[in-house]
């Protein structure tokens, strides 16, 4: 494989604590050097960046997208989905397994890690907890894990039923993965199509309510307490796009009482309030929906005092014709992959001063942990050559109209971003330039 | 609330898209259009074509709307959600598409989704007139129902300012969660100067309500309320949205309902208003309906007249320059 020399970046690695002025040398997918500027002078490369001006980062970790692959291609496929990771920053990405048919078997799982798929970046994959995401009889993790499932979900729903949940956490142990849940208690939530509150009750929608996250994210805590009592197993609860104070301050107890819980938070959580919805867009119509201000700045506390292990996307294209409907009846989700970066700078770095490496942990290093991905989320000797090159003061906007994905549904068209990918590496090969 | 021009000028799919000078635009032109000779009216609209689109029963709405268009001279036709392709799974854009390429100028939808009429103007770009949209909005009820106080108050019903019902109290009591006519006229009336109340039990009328805006309070007790209030609105119980919630009608009737004897005990003077359908001995008592303090049949009246001057508005005309959508 071709080397790639990257020179005069400031290079950001939270692993290894650097945060200065590197030049890398990336060689048979790996990275072979990080060393001082002019050290690599005289090396030849197939390929040289100049990243004066522009930090150098592992490439972006996101644990959460729907690539819509297989079944709904129309919405998104694997290989238009991860080119829109790669124009994000992001070098690997963990695809959900509510496809059509639902990702729940080896078969399944081995037809979408397929290179013939044509995934642009690093592809995992987290196959359905229960069969068919039924929320019943639970999958076979263990053949599932040595077919390389890096956790399971039945993510768009939740595992709702504790026995199912407990035997899902124990078997998960186990086998050493997460559990990645989505916390909705769906009995409480039926018809609802945004957050409870007055902006709800001003627009006619009926509204989830807090409680409808909580309580979920409490049982699921509880579960893993009598497990570690029970059982003698430590099984890792992943609580996927937390959007609530409340669902917040339980699992920051929970990591207090030593737990083995970890969270992500959406850019869309952080970023925008309920009162995006304006009059009835469906680009700001997703589960769990946009809260009120003071749960997106509980997101935005919880993220900088580390409470917040990671953030993830949950990028979820859908096509304009669904998009285009009565807000009741259009469906959840929205793209997130290109705009997650200029996102987090602008919010959390520009508005909270939280320091770069942070944020940059936060996308990579921090993600890649949950799900155990050997090898990423970190710029050192050895490590993947998985690189993203991003000005960090570049304010630009974000035009929906170019984007990679096969779908348009962002509520971000036209929004400020701070920080632009110039260039992204994923195993040494340069998969988007900027 | 000034919305952005990706509505056609003439839209009302919110009370909050009207400024004060509008309202009043709306009244002035209601009373002008009444005054005005049949033959002449029936001029103004000649040639046009009026949709009216419903996915939800009507009696006063829809016959209101249509019996103002045809005053107008327009030529309406209906479209129910019943005997349409919208049966076949058309969905609201392409059934709009297909009202504009039929020649529709102004689209009068009634729908059960909240804010599908939000969704039908931006995708045809035509005018259209929310005629009750799910748990939302009935603007055009809301605007009757002032027309109605002010009439009967005789407060001068061509036209009004941000003090013209300064003072005044208005109850509107019952199932408030699910009431479109209870969000328009909460959203509307206080930015004339009045005090809205709120009355029910916590299951139909959630604290949230409060953030309709300013001068809106939340009563529970109905006694407590109709003594402050001068007109007191009364709502139906709406079956068909509460979705499983559960209710002890009997409890609701001792605390909720309107009759002869708390009226005459709290509110002896007050307007009584009912957006209808009503259900008699449930929420009203019959005697109240059909007593002299009732405004109800005026208030079907005012529909007419004051959907007429939102056709004329929709359709261009009437000489708005302060149109704000």
């Amino acid at each position: 494989m071709s080397d790639v020399l990257i020179l005069n970046g400031r290079v950001i690695d939270p692993v290894s604590g650097v945060d200065d002025a590197r030049d890398v040398l990336l060689r048979d997918g790996r990275v072979a050097a990080v060393d001082s500027p002019g050290a690599l002078k005289g090396v030849a490369a197939a390929e040289t960046i100049d990243a004066a001006g522009m930090v150098v980062a592992p490439g972006l970790v996101d644990v959460h997208v729907h690539l819509r692959e297989p079944g709904q291609t129309y919405k998104e496929t694997i290989a238009t989905g991860t080119a829109a990771a790669a124009a994000g920053g992001f070098t690997a990405v963990v695809a959900m397994p509510n496809t059509v048919p639902v990702n729940d078997s080896v078969a399944g799982l081995n037809w979408m890690l397929d290179a013939a798929r044509g995934s642009v970046v690093k592809l995992f994959a987290m196959p359905a907890a229960t069969v068919g995401s039924m929320g019943g009889e639970l999958t076979d993790f263990d053949a599932l894990c040595k077919a390389g499932a890096v956790g399971f979900t039945d993510d768009g729903k939740p595992v709702l039923e504790d026995h199912v949940m407990r035997a899902a956490l124990v078997a998960a142990a186990r086998a050493g993965v997460p559990v990645s849940q989505h916390a909705e208690d769906t009995r409480l939530t039926g018809g609802c199509s945004m957050n409870a509150g007055p902006v709800a009750f001003r627009l006619g929608l009926r509204g989830m309510t807090v409680e409808a996250e909580a309580r979920i994210v409490e049982r699921d805590i509880r579960l893993l307490r009598e497990i570690e009592k029970a059982e003698g197993l430590r099984p890792h609860l992943h609580v996927q796009h937390v959007s609530t104070a409340r669902a917040m301050d339980a699992i920051r107890q929970a990591k207090r009482e030593g737990l083995h819980v970890t969270c992500e938070v959406a850019p869309h959580h952080f970023a925008l309030t309920d009162e995006a919805i304006g009059d009835y867009d469906t680009r700001a119509k997703m589960n769990p929906p946009l809260r009120a201000e003071a749960d997106r700045a509980a997101m935005v506390a919880a993220l900088v005092d580390g409470t917040v292990d990671c953030i993830a996307t949950d990028h979820a294209p859908h096509a304009a014709h669904e998009k285009e409907q009565e807000f009741e009846r259009a469906p959840n989700g929205i793209t997130g992959l290109e705009t997650a970066l200029g996102l987090a700078l602008r919010v959390l770095h520009k508005g909270q001063a939280m320091p770069l490496a942070r944020v940059v942990q936060l996308m990579s290093a921090a993600p890649a942990g949950i799900v155990e991905m050997d090898g990423r989320g970190a710029l050192r000797v050895g490590s993947f050559a998985d690189v993203v090159v991003f000005d960090a003061a570049a304010e630009w906007s974000f035009d929906v109209a170019k984007t990679r994905s096969k779908s348009r549904n962002s509520p971000f068209d036209g929004a400020a971003m701070l920080g632009r990918v110039m260039t992204t590496v994923c195993e040494g090969r340069v998969v988007y330039r900027g | 609330m000034v919305r952005s021009s990706k509505y056609a000028a003439g839209c009302l799919l919110s009370v909050r898209d009207l400024s004060v000078a509008d309202v009043s635009a709306v009244l002035g032109l209601t009373t002008r259009l009444e005054a005005m000779p049949k033959v002449e009216r029936a001029e103004i609209l000649a040639g046009r074509r009026i949709a009216l689109l419903f996915y939800e029963s009507s009696t006063r709405t829809r016959t209101s709307f249509e019996l103002a268009a045809k005053s107008l001279g327009a030529t309406t036709t209906l479209v129910s959600d019943k005997s349409s392709s919208i049966e076949k799974g058309e969905s609201l854009k392409d059934t709009g598409l297909t009202l504009r390429a039929l020649g529709a100028e102004c689209i009068i939808l009634r729908h059960p989704a909240s804010g599908a009429p939000f969704l039908l103007a931006r995708e045809t770009g035509l005018a259209v007139l929310n005629a009750g949209d799910g748990m939302h909005e009935h603007p055009s009820q809301a605007l009757l129902d002032l027309r109605t106080i002010l009439t009967r108050l005789g407060l001068g019903a061509s036209r009004v300012d941000a003090d013209s019902l300064r003072g005044l109290t208005v109850v509107i009591t019952g199932d408030i969660l699910h009431s479109r006519v209870a969000r328009s006229n909460a959203m509307l009336l206080p930015r004339l100067g009045a005090k809205v109340l709120l009355c029910g039990p916590e299951k139909l009328l959630p604290e949230d309500a409060l953030g309709l805006g300013e001068g809106v309070e939340i009563v529970r007790d109905l006694d407590a309320a109709l003594s402050r209030a001068q007109v007191a609105m009364m709502l139906r119980i709406q079956k068909e949205r509460l979705a499983g919630l559960e209710l002890d009608l009997g409890d609701y009737i001792a605390r909720y309902q309107l009759n002869g004897e708390r009226l005459a005990a709290r509110a002896p003077k007050a307007l009584v208003m009912h957006p209808g359908p009503m259900i008699r001995g449930l929420e009203i008592a019959g005697d109240v309906a059909d007593g002299p303090n009732s405004a109800i049949e005026e208030q079907v009246s005012h529909g007419l007249a004051v959907r007429s001057a939102l056709l004329v508005r929709a359709n261009g005309l009437g000489g708005f320059e302060s149109v704000t959508v």
